[in-house]
């Protein structure tokens, strides 16, 4: 079976075992919290918090840490810095976010910029670097990604709430500033967690491209979070097979798969495709 | 119907705070809301341009009893949704206090909300019934699921808004009366004993305007306490208790003969801006 053989040939690598099943599991765990994200209108927050990680990551590295952690202090830092500068009305969120994105961003670059290896460290970083995937890393996704997971489990009927209508929330006394943070919180963890399989710059994809394309699919939520799994993971997993036959980068190879799915989706989805809608 | 909405309605503090029965159900002292023009803005007595302070509301008073239904009714601007979101709970006075049944409004959970149709966004996929299910979420609590409890209530809340056979559809294909209904069955999931509509009446036609009066003297038959904002004064003349005229200032809260003079009127609507 040479289809099999195909498939099976780059699987005999243990990193690249490790890069499937690390794409996989983002591919998951983005798609369903990127439903929240697509549905509340949140890709902007999404794309900044993405870029925003940058300093912290850069340190872990130059320090020698793990460079979860780095990405982690820091996306939490400025998932609440975003959320208390915006809900304080100085400014409009896309404003506040606006402003901590540029500059913590460009402290990011600026510090790997005195590093070595510059060009090719700030690439791995933006684009990820899949294939560098260890067996630690690897953990930190599973565990990670199940915390992320079981969270929007528990809280699923209050995340729905808040999303749908926060003045019920408010009406049914829910916590909703603490449930708002929750949801933000979750979203730079799974950043974090991406970090190594799209990059920064290309993370925007993974959270809204597969939820996108599941809400042209379902008019229902829970459908919604499901298809978009299915599509994230297939992306991850195809993507990482186009990178491996192809010879292109895995970050945007993963990327593109999962485009190229949404307009698939877009053109001939039943009732809402494109050509469904001049047929 | 309202041997239907007897049990639905009957017990409506689960987790709320318990009702004080010498009490109307809403009332308010004194109140007074300031635009929010910034952070600090009101510590100094002036707003951020060195101006005076622009109130929303200014010395509002009043009281509703148990059962009552009550239009508010004023000019664009006149304060109608500030007052619906200090009855909520989501906006607090700068002075004055508001009570239900004695107590703040934060403290309760049987204040039912009909917001706005242009505030929904009509196509975030759930169904009929995911959004009627959501007025339990309150009474559910954190970490549980629906029960069969719940389950029922649901499906009864949508008889009684003769909306049950549309449980299924995503609320996107329902009308704009059919869209109105479904928030109501919200409400009565939630087990309100309060229910504020904001302009449920906008953009509908004459029968399922009818059909929204018709489930509201269902619930006021069994004390649900109702108050709506509408522009409509002849539907506010035909079909209430009371009405509140508002602009900023209380200007006239009465039986609808007494509220809509033309001296009223001109005070809420004519000649002078705020």
């Amino acid at each position: 079976m040479p289809f099999l053989d195909w498939l099976i040939d780059p699987l005999a690598y243990r990193f690249i075992m490790r890069g499937f099943m690390a794409a996989f599991m983002v591919g998951i765990v983005c798609s369903v919290l990127g439903t929240f994200i697509v549905l509340r209108g949140m890709a902007f927050f999404g794309d900044a918090l993405a870029h925003t990680i940058l300093p912290g990551v850069v340190a872990a590295y130059l320090l020698g840490w793990p460079l979860a952690i780095g990405a982690l202090i820091m996306g939490v830092l400025t998932a609440l810095g975003i959320g208390a500068l915006s809900s304080q009305g100085y400014f409009k969120e896309d404003t506040a976010i606006g402003i901590i994105f540029a500059g913590l961003f460009a402290l990011g670059v600026a510090m790997i910029s005195s590093t070595r290896n510059y060009s090719v460290d700030l690439a791995h970083f933006l684009f990820g670097n899949l294939l560098g995937v260890s067996d630690t890393d690897l953990w930190v996704i599973l565990i990670l990604g199940l915390l992320v997971l079981f969270t929007i489990f528990i809280f699923y009927k209050e995340f729905v709430v808040i999303s749908f209508d926060n003045t019920l929330a408010t009406t049914l006394r829910l916590p909703t500033e603490f449930l708002r943070y929750l949801l933000l919180i979750l979203i730079a963890i799974t950043i974090v967690v991406s970090l190594q399989v799209v990059g920064i710059a290309l993370m925007l994809a993974m959270l809204v491209t597969p939820a996108a394309a599941a809400s042209l699919l379902t008019r229902r939520l829970p459908v919604m979070m499901g298809i978009s799994a299915v599509i994230g993971a297939f992306s991850g997993v195809a993507g990482l097979y186009a990178s491996y036959y192809l010879n292109i980068a895995s970050g945007p190879s993963v990327v593109l798969v999962a485009t190229a799915v949404f307009i698939l989706t877009f053109l001939f989805a039943p009732q809402r495709g494109l050509l469904w809608r001049y047929t | 119907m309202s041997t239907l909405a007897k049990p639905l309605l009957a017990h409506a503090h689960g987790r709320g705070v318990v009702h004080e029965a010498s009490e109307p159900t809403l009332r308010l002292d004194n109140v007074s809301v300031t635009y929010n023009l910034g952070p600090g803005s009101l510590s100094n007595g002036r707003n951020l341009n060195g101006g005076q302070i622009q109130y929303a509301l200014k010395d509002v008073s009043f009281a509703v009893d148990r059962g009552r239904r009550v239009a508010i009714v004023g000019p664009n601007g006149a304060g109608k949704s500030t007052l619906f979101k200090l009855i909520i709970g989501q906006l607090r006075p700068a002075q004055g206090q508001v009570h239900i049944f004695g107590h703040g409004p934060e403290e309760h959970i049987c204040v039912g909300y009909v917001p706005q149709r242009s505030h929904i966004d009509w196509t975030f996929p759930v169904t009929v019934s995911d959004v009627v299910m959501m007025g339990r979420v309150g009474k559910i609590g954190f970490f549980r699921w629906s029960g069969r409890r719940d389950k029922e209530i649901v499906a009864r809340s949508l008889e009684l808004v003769q909306a049950d056979h549309l449980a299924h559809k995503q609320i996107g294909e329902l009308s704009g009366g059919q869209q109105q209904r479904v928030f109501i069955a919200r409400a009565l999931a939630q087990e309100a004993e309060l229910l504020l509509l904001d302009e449920p009446l906008a953009g509908l036609d004459i029968p399922s305007q009818e059909a929204i009066f018709e489930i509201l003297d269902t619930v006021q038959a069994d004390d649900v306490t109702v108050l709506l904002a509408t522009h409509d004064l002849s539907l506010a003349a035909e079909q209430f208790d009371h009405i509140l005229l508002l602009n900023q200032k209380i200007i006239a809260y009465d039986r609808p003969t007494a509220v809509l003079t033309p001296d009223h009127l001109l005070q809420a609507y004519g000649g002078h801006f705020r």
